[in-house]
């Protein structure tokens, strides 16, 4: 469950990103965030991850008061969520498996849940018998497979995903679309911001629309 | 905390070191010229003080007296001085003695030329008082004290010597203190930059392990290994150098030249390692957590 209430964003410069925003997302939901170039969507996600703060309102996310939260809880709360960006984000110098342990390693997995998940994950995304290859020796479409890989390997309740398919064609493009509902429904939340009309129109759902800031459409398609 | 992770931010903090080799090489070059001057200074000022310290045990203040003092007089007078607090302790030498100490010195095989003194001691009136201070620092003071006494004819003692040494001492400490300050600035600023350019090497790594919820001390532990790995090469060169060194000269010094050993000795080494092999890798390691714990807190904010 993620809500948003009547939160303000503004940035260092003056800014302002958000304006009395109202959203509640519920469990294993899959929503859209749409919106034109500099409407606010990725600053939404930051409030989300806690990489930026609200200038006022509310937000909850699975019963965490982010604004109430202690700085030491942090790291525990972005356990329960996964990110994918529109540039992957992979280490060049580490090969697929290796950067989906990654994010188990630096919370302290041992090597044995490493040896479990890992390859569970990567069948998931469908990139089992490239575990070996590195990242520029993928396409676009696989190297946001293994991002997408990276992401769940901590079992998050919440994927934020940022224009995940900004950068892949068409056909790229549906195979990740699928493959994120597919992890909605094995019962994960999926917020995705896109800026592809036709992506919406043809998978259908929740969309939220934002301009300037402010909500100015929350509808199912 | 699980060993994996211990060893897993080990293994990125040499990582660390061998992607950026050279800035590594030349903070360790840094730290370690800093380092061994620390030991060379340290081993100077080592022996200068146990050369301050025997001569303390054997340079005394010698206090002669009034020819005309009968020797109750003087042992009076002795005991007098004597519940000074700086003096450690004073020996007394009586004329016959002092004679005798003369014959042993000066008549050896020739006996019977001191025979014809017999009965009169040429040493007559120059009893003495010998006086060993625990401070050197204090036998100026101490002096000038028995010399205005009455009944006191001479005093001596070689204070050009001692102040001598003294003053080398204040020089030397002062003068290590200043080098080994602004080494340690620059050994700061290096290992500062080195940090710097590994954090921009490791900035979307850093990035990812913030959004996948990595602790703080996970994220900076590497840097830290690699700052103190740095520090603690640094220090072990030079004191390997230094060890080496150190006994060579020993060896040398004592073969080629035989000074008055009683005063003038190489101090063995032994006796001064541990501690400033302890200084030392506090220092490097020092220098290394520090530099790399400033730098890399600017870097990483939740
Ligand atoms: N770090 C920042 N400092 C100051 N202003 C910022 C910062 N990041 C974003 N902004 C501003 O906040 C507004 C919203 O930015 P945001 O990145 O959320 O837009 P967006 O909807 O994600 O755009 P895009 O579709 O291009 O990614 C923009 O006007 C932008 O200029
Ligand atoms: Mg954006």
């Amino acid at each position: 469950m993620i809500e948003f209430l009547d939160v303000c964003m503004t940035y260092d410069t003056g800014n302002k990103a958000l304006r009395n925003i109202n959203i509640a997302i519920g469990d294993k939901e899959f929503v859209f965030i749409m919106g034109r170039s500099g409407s606010g969507k990725s600053t939404l996600l930051k409030l989300l991850t806690k990489e930026a703060e609200p200038a006022s309102g509310q937000i909850f996310v699975n019963n965490w008061d982010l604004g109430r939260m202690k700085k030491r809880f942090v790291p525990k709360y972005r356990r329960s969520l996964g990110v994918v960006f529109q540039d992957f984000q992979l280490l060049n110098d580490r090969n697929v498996f290796e950067n989906v342990a990654f994010a188990q390693r630096v919370i302290g997995a041992s090597s044995r849940t490493i040896r479990e998940t890992v390859p569970q994950m990567l069948k998931l995304v469908g990139l089992s018998s490239k575990y070996k290859y590195l990242p520029q020796q993928l396409s676009g479409g696989e190297q946001q497979r293994v991002a997408i890989a990276r992401a769940l390997v901590n079992r998050p309740e919440v994927l934020l995903a940022d224009e995940p398919t900004g950068n892949l064609d068409y056909e790229n493009a549906v195979g990740i679309i699928r493959l994120l509902q597919d992890i909605n429904r094995l019962g994960t939340t999926v917020v995705m911001v896109t800026h592809s009309q036709e992506i919406v129109d043809q998978t259908g759902g929740r969309v939220v629309v934002l301009d300037k800031g402010q909500i100015v459409s929350d509808e199912i398609c | 905390m699980r060993i994996n992770v211990i060893w897993y931010c080990i293994k990125q903090g040499v990582k660390n070191i061998c992607r950026n080799i050279w800035f590594s090489l030349a903070s360790i070059a840094t730290i370690s010229a800093c380092v061994f001057l620390f030991c060379l200074f340290f081993s100077l000022i080592a022996n200068i003080q146990s050369t301050i310290k025997n001569m303390e045990d054997t340079v005394g203040i010698t206090v002669l007296f009034d020819e005309d003092l009968e020797e109750a007089d003087i042992l009076a007078l002795g005991t007098a001085i004597g519940s000074r607090s700086e003096i450690k302790e004073m020996v007394y030498v009586s004329a016959q003695e002092a004679w005798e100490e003369f014959q042993a010195d000066y008549f050896v095989g020739h006996e019977e030329l001191a025979a014809g003194f017999a009965q009169d001691n040429p040493l007559a009136g120059s009893a003495s008082y010998v006086i060993y201070v625990y401070h050197i620092e204090d036998q100026d003071r101490l002096a000038s004290y028995l010399q205005a006494l009455d009944g006191v004819r001479q005093v001596n003692y070689s204070h050009k010597v001692i102040e001598g040494f003294a003053g080398f001492n204040r020089v030397v400490s002062l003068l290590s203190l200043a080098i080994i300050g602004v080494l340690l600035a620059v050994a700061m600023f290096l290992i500062s930059n080195t940090i710097s350019v590994a954090a921009a090497f490791r900035k979307r790594e850093s990035q990812i392990m913030r959004l996948v919820g990595a602790t703080n001390f996970m994220i900076r532990a590497p840097f830290i290994v690699e700052g103190l790995l740095i520090g603690i090469t640094g220090a072990v060169i030079p004191l390997a150098g230094i060890y080496i060194l150190y006994s060579w000269a020993a060896g040398y010094l004592a073969a080629r030249f035989s000074v008055p050993s009683e005063i003038f000795s190489f101090v063995p080494i032994e006796n001064i390692y541990p501690v400033m092999m302890v200084t030392a890798l506090l220092l490097g390691g020092g220098i290394g957590f520090w530099g790399s714990f400033f730098t890399i807190r600017k870097y990483s904010k939740v």
